[in-house]
């Protein structure tokens, strides 16, 4: 079988170094680590990226993917809205504000970005049927991918999620088994499911895809970076679940310093969690190096993993990086959700929520600096959590079709 | 106590391929501790060099990650299952 993965060219263990052949293998045979892939890239212009397409496909020569990914059926997700923040700037004193708005995807989230590697990843070693263990946004993400991929789809989600996400993962067919246990029992039976034979075939995006799946989010840090006239921003709030995506943003502004896209010009890494379910902002605080897992428990579900695989990740960067992890409380996250939409127009689901309240939180104890050039993401459409506001959501005032009527109300 | 202890697959290589072995202890400590004297090798894959779990293994007993319970202390009961599984991300 012939491998094209464009620039990637290896796995290695990003705990001890260990290189392996490009493979679907996710974990170090040494000492567990996780593999990540290792590029060797060619000679990268900020013309040839912007002359690429309106997608993450832009930067295809930093992906591990074929040159010639942008002609396969797949999402074409990314190239989403930076949003200049003016109003939301002022409300907590920021001098300049951005939000990376990830809910204009295909899908409505992030992921998107990180499935589009997969898939390649699957199309590469033969695999017919893609799989996941979910969240939610995932599970939409996966089973609309393979829709269009032509692959067959069969992913695990906990069986409590939002009526909104169940939905949207059924449409695009496929299977949806809904287990009855939490995110970290699901992901664990799809570890076990994996070494199975009624998995052989099966490419599970985040499990033995994920060395690939998880460059996906690389391209958050080349949109943000390319969106700002290619420059880093100083301080940048990223939502926690696994820890994968605050990693990768870094991992994504290294390699634009290294290839000489942008200067190298210092950034500081927040992450940001619910409060039930804060195993990283607990371990920040306390000072700790690992992560002692928790049961979460939070209206923030997509980013409810209480077990957090890059956790230590997370700690080093947020430390070498001069950022900080923090978490707030779910009616912390409602009144964050309001805020973004009623400042910008932006409707964030409960991932948004943290990372806006986390923003506010940080802003008003003096953490972020309100004169620095500051990204905030927004992972996901607040449609898929409409219930965290649609409970007290009624008309300012219901009456009848008349101009006294409606003077009444003034 | 017998137990059986499910294997993953970058640790097949130790146990001939078998997915599940037979296994004996108290406590998962034991457990482990017999383990390798079975399979020599495949203990030092599991626990550090100061005897700790690596950061990126997960182990439970029963239903239960053994961070939640008492560690490497946790009782194996007979005839309980314990899987060693590595950590993934996702989401």
């Amino acid at each position: 079988m012939s491998l094209d993965f464009g620039p990637a060219v290896a796995l290695s263990c990003r705990e001890c170094g260990a290189r392996y052949p490009l493979g679907p293998s996710f974990a170090c045979v040494e000492c567990f680590g996780p593999l990540e892939a290792a590029y060797e890239f060619g000679h990268v212009t900020r013309e040839q990226i912007e002359s690429g397409p309106a997608s993450i496909w832009r930067y295809r020569s930093l992906l591990p993917v074929p040159a010639d990914v942008a002609t396969k059926p797949n999402m074409n997700p990314g190239w989403t809205r930076l949003v200049k923040a003016g109003n939301l700037g002022r409300a907590l004193g920021f001098k300049s504000l951005h939000v990376k708005d990830d809910s204009g995807n295909p899908t409505h989230s992030f992921k998107d970005r990180v499935v589009a590697m997969a898939v390649e990843a699957a199309r590469n070693f033969g695999f017919h049927t893609l799989s996941c263990s979910s969240t939610g946004n995932l599970a939409g993400a996966v089973t609309a991918a393979a829709a269009r991929a032509g692959l067959e789809a069969c992913v695990f989600i906990p069986a409590d999620l939002e009526q909104a996400k169940i939905a949207m993962a059924r449409v695009f067919g496929g299977r949806l088994i809904g287990i009855d246990g939490t995110y970290d029992e699901v992901n664990r039976f799809c570890s076990e499911l994996i070494g199975d034979p009624l998995g052989d075939k099966w490419g599970f995006v985040n499990v033995n895809l994920r060395p690939y799946y998880a460059e996906g989010s690389k391209t958050l840090a080349y949109e943000i970076a390319e969106q700002l006239g290619w420059r880093l921003p100083e301080q940048i709030v990223i939502p926690i679940a696994s820890g994968s995506q605050l990693t990768k943003i870094d991992k994504g502004f290294k390699e634009l310093v290294a290839l000489g896209l942008v200067e190298d010009t210092p950034y500081k890494i927040f992450g940001a969690q619910a409060a039930g379910c804060s195993p990283v902002s607990t371990a920040f605080k306390a000072g700790h190096e690992v992560v002692q897992p928790v049961k979460p428990d939070t209206i923030a579900k997509s980013l409810a993993i209480g077990n957090p695989a890059d956790g230590p990740y997370v700690l080093d960067i947020a430390r070498r990086t001069g950022g900080a992890v923090e978490d707030v409380t779910d009616a912390e996250i409602v009144e964050a959700i309001r805020l973004l939409a009623s400042t910008e127009g932006v409707f964030a689901e409960t991932a948004g929520g943290v990372t806006v309240g986390v923003l506010k939180k940080l802003a008003e104890s003096g953490r972020l600096d309100p004169e620095a050039e500051t990204v905030v993401l927004n992972t996901g459409d607040g449609l898929k959590t409409l219930d965290v506001i649609a409970a007290d959501a009624a008309p300012t005032a219901v009456i009848r079709p008349s101009l006294d009527a409606f003077r009444a109300t003034v | 106590m017998s137990v059986s202890v499910r294997i993953p697959t970058i640790l097949r290589t130790y146990t001939g391929g078998s997915a599940e072995v037979s296994g004996e202890g108290a406590t998962l400590r034991e457990v482990l501790a017999k383990l390798d004297s079975d399979y020599p090798g495949i203990g030092a894959r599991i626990l550090d060099e100061s005897g700790k779990i690596r950061r990126f293994v997960n182990v439970y007993v029963g239903e239960e990650d053994v961070r939640f319970a008492q560690g490497l202390d946790t009782p194996a009961p007979e005839g309980t299952q314990i899987s060693i599984i590595p950590a993934v991300a996702g989401g």
